[in-house]
């Protein structure tokens, strides 16, 4: 969100992000392959979580450490909701979002008041409490963890990854259609305002705690329809998997180093961090994926700090 | 004096057991040059930071426009009217010098079809019409002043407060800022102006007040009041 003029206008982008998921889904189907449907919804979740982090982290300019817990509140409602009335999987990551925007308003509420370092130290400590609780609350598994039974057909889609895999690409486009749609209003000016100085930003007129609130409950709701589907696509879920390092990391990690001022950014970070780190999956193990983005990580603030569409701009004589 | 727009009331501040405020009484008339000296640390930024809703206040009253502006954030009171500028340039970064001055605009009751407009208005009004596009970054030190004033006067407020804008200009740059003001005061924009620059302050005032250590120890007519013996023995230093 700079000074720049988007690209594109808002019928453009809304033909082109559908252009796109249309000819990856006939990609995909071409192939043939389940894993294909896996590795799709994989990247797409990271596409959401990133531009969700990346509201209230790259616009705002307030970095949250708290991914994996609106992550994982959106994983353990499906749960509660399968659990206790058997709940659709897409009413269920409605229902998600509204859960975890709450969350994303309740502490924006309590922390957004503390900032710099202070405000992440309180978001990372939202995640041990979640996840405390969510271990010792025995409904949902505890600690010991919960199954759910995927269907193996659902409605007219070949088989239920499929399904999944299109649910989350409805997600990724609806993340860019509000990370976008923030990007061209007023909303975004303020968040441009808050991050630039937010004492400036509150002299000028700014309704600075408004703003960020709003900004926490879009970014919380987001993370929380992220996770809505991970119970059926892992079909188990543990405290440890759903509040996993790794979602707080790479959401973070993601809009770093793809740029952090536009919605563009953590796409691009997304699709090249989860790209790598599923090919490194198969290719050598999960576990490298960490390292990948550590390594990452460090070639990007040493090599080019505002990311991709940032070494991009200055190459082409933009500002910064 | 006609009703004040702006009426402070004994007003107090304390930060732990040192008092940077005490008791201080301040009218401005709609439309009023104020000049407020003081030398450092005589609670002249505190008292702006108490009118603008930065910092509560401990004791008095202030009233803008006639209602009192208890509990109002910063925000709040820019809406009513009440703008400030900062004594260090404070713009936003990755926003060009016309989306600086059309956030305020952005977020008061003006219309949308009108925003760009306004912007391009006060963009004239303090000559950097030609500079709407340039960033912040490549704006020389007078003209981060302009770009503060010209964001600061964007919402068209009743009372401009004026924080040390000529800190660290040039005679010429100084003279600019000036005539600049006494422009925006032309248009009927009461402004304080709080400054270290002795020449512009007096040039400016059509009443001064004075602050040492909290308190306001004179106010009247500027020339009066540089020639009172305490303002001499405490700002002045003789």
């Amino acid at each position: 969100m700079t000074a720049r003029t988007p690209l594109l206008r808002g019928w453009q982008l809304a033909l082109v992000l559908l252009a796109l998921a249309l000819a990856l889904t006939f990609g995909l189907r071409m192939i043939g392959n389940d894993y294909a449907w896996y590795t799709g919804y994989v990247i797409l979740q990271f596409v959401v979580l990133a531009i969700a982090w990346n509201i209230l982290g790259g616009y705002v300019g307030y970095v949250n450490f708290g991914t994996a817990a609106f992550f994982a509140a959106g994983s353990y409602t499906t749960i509660f909701l399968h659990k206790t009335w058997g709940l659709d999987l897409v009413l269920c990551v409605l229902l998600a979002g509204l859960v975890a925007g709450l969350l994303g308003l309740a502490m924006g509420w309590l922390t957004l008041r503390l900032r710099g370092v202070y405000f992440s130290i309180a978001s990372l400590s939202l995640a041990v409490v979640l996840q405390t609780l969510v271990v010792n609350w025995h409904y949902v598994g505890g600690s010991s963890g919960y199954y759910v039974l995927r269907p193996k057909l659902w409605g007219p889609f070949g088989n239920f990854s499929e399904f999944l895999f299109l649910l989350m690409l409805a997600l990724a486009i609806l993340a860019i259609a509000v990370s976008a749609g923030i990007e061209r209003s007023r909303l975004g000016m303020g968040f441009s305002a808050i991050r630039d100085d937010e004492r400036a930003a509150e002299a000028a007129g700014v309704p600075t705690l408004r703003l960020k609130l709003i900004a926490t409950t879009l970014s919380g709701a987001l993370m929380g329809m992220a996770g809505a589907p991970l119970p059926y696509y892992s079909s188990y879920i543990n405290p440890e998997a759903a509040f996993g390092l790794i979602y707080t990391i790479n959401a973070m990690a993601m809009p770093l180093i793809g740029g952090m001022h536009s919605w563009l950014g953590p796409v691009i970070g997304a699709l090249l961090l989860g790209s790598l780190q599923q090919f490194a999956t198969v290719t050598i193990s999960s576990s490298a994926n960490m390292l990948i983005i550590g390594g990452m990580l460090v070639a990007f603030v040493v090599l080019a700090p505002r990311g991709i569409l940032g070494m991009l701009r200055r190459n082409k004589g933009g500002k910064q | 004096m006609t009703r004040p727009i702006l009426s402070a009331r004994g007003l107090g501040k304390r930060f732990g057991g040192f008092t940077a405020l005490d008791g201080i009484d301040i009218d401005v008339a709609p439309g009023e040059r104020l000049g407020l000296i003081g030398p450092n640390g005589s609670g002249k930024s505190t008292f702006v930071n108490c009118l603008a809703g930065e910092f509560p206040r401990h004791g008095g009253t202030v009233s803008f426009l006639g209602q009192p502006l208890d509990g109002l954030k910063p925000h709040a009171r820019a809406w009513r009217g009440l703008s400030r500028t900062f004594q260090l340039p404070r713009p936003f970064g990755s926003l060009s010098v016309a989306q600086n001055v059309a956030v305020p605009l952005r977020f008061a009751p003006v219309r949308p079809d009108d925003v760009a407009a306004r912007v391009q208005d006060c963009l004239t009004r303090v000559g950097m019409a030609d500079k709407a596009d340039a960033m912040p970054a490549n704006l020389t030190q007078v003209d981060l002043r302009k770009l503060e004033l010209a964001r600061a006067l964007a919402p068209a407020p009743q009372l401009l407060i004026a924080d040390e804008v000529m800190a660290g200009l040039s005679h010429s740059e100084v003279d600019q800022i000036l005539d600049l003001l006494l422009e925006l005061n032309a248009g009927g924009t009461a402004i304080i102006m709080i400054e270290h620059v002795m020449r512009a302050v007096t040039a400016f005032s059509q009443r001064l007040a004075v602050f040492v250590a909290g308190r306001k120890v004179a106010e009247g007519e500027p020339q009066a009041v540089l020639a009172t013996p305490e303002v001499e023995a405490a700002y002045l230093g003789t």
